[in-house]
């Protein structure tokens, strides 16, 4: 077996435990660490993927920044006890990953053997390519982007307004 | 390092090993070598030269009695430390406590990946090496915010979230500054930015326009405050936080803190230096390929380490700013500046797409007389002040 | 590409290693005589007076959203001034450049309002 296949397989079964572990540890900090492994070794997958660019682009968006907000909102609300879970939420959840479950498994047993995990081409995700296809064919997608993120930045500023 | 390792195999030196065996032993030792020649000694070494610096600044001495002129008080520190009790406060949450210096180290340390030594000295040249700088810099907040919060103590909390909150509003800055110079460079690898430059000061990225001198200048900034320096330590601001947010940390685990900031300190010079100071660039002297090598470490060691040297004499001059006045500076005078600098440096391209020489050479010129009116201030200065307690390096 | 990638996990092991070899060293050798006066937490030398997780303030949050939004704004330029100078070179140059001048300006626009709305400001005037 190739290495990079094995390390696939080992990252993966990290991953599945981090995420478990984002789902069922009672405190919200530690849950929020936890995500920010699971983000880690996502990245590490783009990587292997020949997507190093959305690797680490993951790793400065997701684990650096979104997780300064998650955290800081967490220590904004600050929830002392863990909360007891809710009967309601718990079965909504369950209902959600069933039906997650069985999506995924209609698809892989259609007859195709899945594709080796770690094949992709090497210009696959370069900076490059990544850059032709926003200026090409996805010029206006990537404008919106923008005015996207400025909506983002006037609703920040609206429900801040809205503190006691 | 792939292709040298390749030629190796190739000569038949590793005959009979798989090759992903061979590889695994080679990153391992690279990694190994970076960590205890360079990146540990250099740390200690720069907290040594800081005390001593600040020391003479302030008309003291400094540390001087372990070994010649005190060099090696850093071993002193660090074998002090660990033989240290290691408390953990009971009412902390302890798993994070112990777990925060190892995040705050491991961001640190991933940045010497990518730090370009020389032409062929470097560990890996990924071709996204300046994002990825950023990147694993950015865990470093992680890391901080843990510290702080575990500690439970009011002063940890306050430093940490302060110290989060002040890293990243100034990496927009110092990320507007990278950007200008991956637009001139075209490029995001160290190794391609720097042979974007030349060795003569005028093909530096820094004198390449006016707005790249100002991007300089705003990275610079903003990358001692991601750093936690003075004038923007108030995140360990002593007369209001006690420590901030390694309050609570003793022995090695507080060391490995102060052992990330003074190695992020030399990250932050070889960053600039790649970005906007040519590198490891030197004038074609010799062909022989160990000599030039050695010449590039020497160059890209002292222009990285000239930026160290300044952090530690803006830290000795310098009060420090307050928290309003700081996030003022970041986002009302910085990030605007920084934008302009990217903009102003994209039209520049368009009207000059080869470069502008005699305005580089021009800029150097302003830069040089900067610099020598600068120097002329501070002998001045010298020359009314006591001299003698400056010019006896022995006592 | 791999192989370089590969080293960024070597060191990120040899990090948590160096620093975890350590702590073990020290451990050996440091002595350990935990006292309950010496474990409390430290408040200036009072006794310490409630837990320190208690609600903290929103404008750390209301940083972190601006930061956030530009931070990707960034992201999104990276790969496209990685390859400006070629498009220089082929003569779309001006193309590219009306694109990242609509794109940054826009955001620009928003911190202009958040600026006007006073939200870069840490101290808030107290409306009465």
């Amino acid at each position: 077996m190739d290495a990079s296949v094995i390390l696939f397989y080992v990252i993966s079964v990290l991953l599945v435990l981090s995420s478990l572990m984002v789902v069922f540890l009672r405190n919200v900090v530690h849950c929020a660490l936890a995500l920010v492994v699971a983000l880690f070794l996502i990245a590490i997958l783009f990587v292997m993927l020949h997507a190093p660019m959305v690797g680490v682009l993951q790793v400065l968006v997701y684990a650096g920044a979104i997780m300064v907000l998650f955290l800081f909102v967490i220590m904004f609300l600050n929830p002392t006890a863990s909360e007891p879970r809710r009967k309601l939420w718990w079965g909504f959840g369950s209902a959600a990953a069933l039906l997650l479950a069985a999506s995924l498994a209609a698809l892989l047993s259609n007859g195709e053997a899945p594709a080796d995990p770690v094949t992709a081409t090497e210009t696959f995700g370069s900076p490059e390519t990544l850059a032709k296809s926003l200026f090409t064919d996805f010029v206006l997608p990537f404008e919106i982007t923008s005015v996207l993120l400025l909506v983002a930045i006037i609703g920040a500023v609206v429900l801040a307004k809205r503190e006691p | 390092m792939q292709a040298y390792i390749d030629q190796l195999i190739r000569d038949g030196y590793f005959a009979g090993m798989p090759k992903e065996v061979v590889y695994a032993v080679a990153m391992v030792l690279a990694a190994f070598i970076v960590l205890s020649v360079f990146v540990a000694p250099l740390a200690g070494v720069t907290s040594w030269l800081e005390r001593r610096v600040w020391a003479r600044m302030q008309s003291r001495v400094g540390p001087n009695r372990v070994g010649p002129q005190g060099i090696l008080q850093w071993l002193a520190d660090g074998i002090k430390n660990l033989l240290k009790e290691d408390l953990i406060p009971s009412a902390a949450d302890a798993k994070l406590f112990s777990l925060a210096p190892y995040v705050v180290f491991v961001g640190f340390l991933c940045a010497f990946v990518v730090i370009p030594f020389g032409s062929q000295l470097i560990v890996a040249d990924l071709n996204i090496g300046i994002l990825y700088i950023l990147a694993v810099t950015s865990l470093v907040v992680v890391g901080i915010l843990m510290a702080g919060w575990s500690s439970n103590n009011k002063w940890s909390l306050l430093g940490g979230m302060r110290s989060a909150a002040q890293i990243v509003s100034y990496e927009i800055p110092a990320g507007l500054s990278i950007l200008t110079i991956v637009f001139l460079a075209g490029t995001m690898s160290m190794q391609g930015i720097i042979k974007a430059q030349g060795w003569a000061p005028w093909d530096w990225f820094l004198f390449n326009n006016p707005f790249t001198f100002a991007a300089f200048f705003l990275y610079f900034t903003a990358a001692l405050a991601e750093g936690n320096r003075t004038p923007f330590d108030i995140p360990e601001a002593e007369s209001e936080l006690v420590a901030g947010y390694v309050t609570e940390y003793s022995g090695m685990r507080f060391l490995f803190f102060f052992f990330a900031e003074w190695g992020n300190l030399y990250v932050i010079g070889a960053v600039a230096t790649t970005l906007f100071l040519g590198g490891w660039q030197v004038p074609p002297v010799t062909s022989d390929p160990i000599l030039l090598g050695v010449l590039q470490f020497v160059v890209f060691f002292l222009k990285a380490y000239l930026w160290v040297f300044i952090a530690m004499w803006v830290r000795a001059t310098l009060p420090r700013v307050r928290v309003d006045q700081l996030m003022a500076l970041c986002w009302k005078y910085m990030v605007p500046l920084s934008f302009l600098c990217l903009l102003g440096t994209i039209c520049w391209m368009l009207v000059f797409p080869k470069g502008n020489q005699i305005f580089s050479v021009a800029m150097f010129v302003l830069g040089l007389l900067i610099v020598a009116y600068f120097f002329k201030r501070v002998v001045f200065q010298i020359r009314h002040a006591r001299p003698e307690l400056y010019f006896k390096p022995h006592i | 590409m791999l192989f370089d990638f590969a080293n960024v996990l070597v060191f990120t092991a040899l990090g948590l290693g160096f620093v975890g070899v350590n702590l073990l060293i020290g451990k050996l050798l440091r002595p350990s005589n935990p006292q309950e006066r010496k474990l409390s937490t430290y408040e200036c030398g009072e006794p310490a007076s409630g837990s320190a997780w208690v609600n903290f303030n929103i404008r750390f949050y209301l940083v972190a959203l601006i930061f956030i939004i530009f931070e990707v704004e960034i992201a999104f330029i990276f790969p496209v001034a990685a390859v400006f100078r070629r498009w220089i070179e082929n003569g779309q140059g001006l193309f590219a450049f009306v694109e990242i001048m609509i794109f940054v300006g826009i955001l620009f626009l928003g911190l202009i309002y958040a600026w006007a709305k006073g939200d870069l400001e840490w101290v808030k005037k107290v409306r009465v």
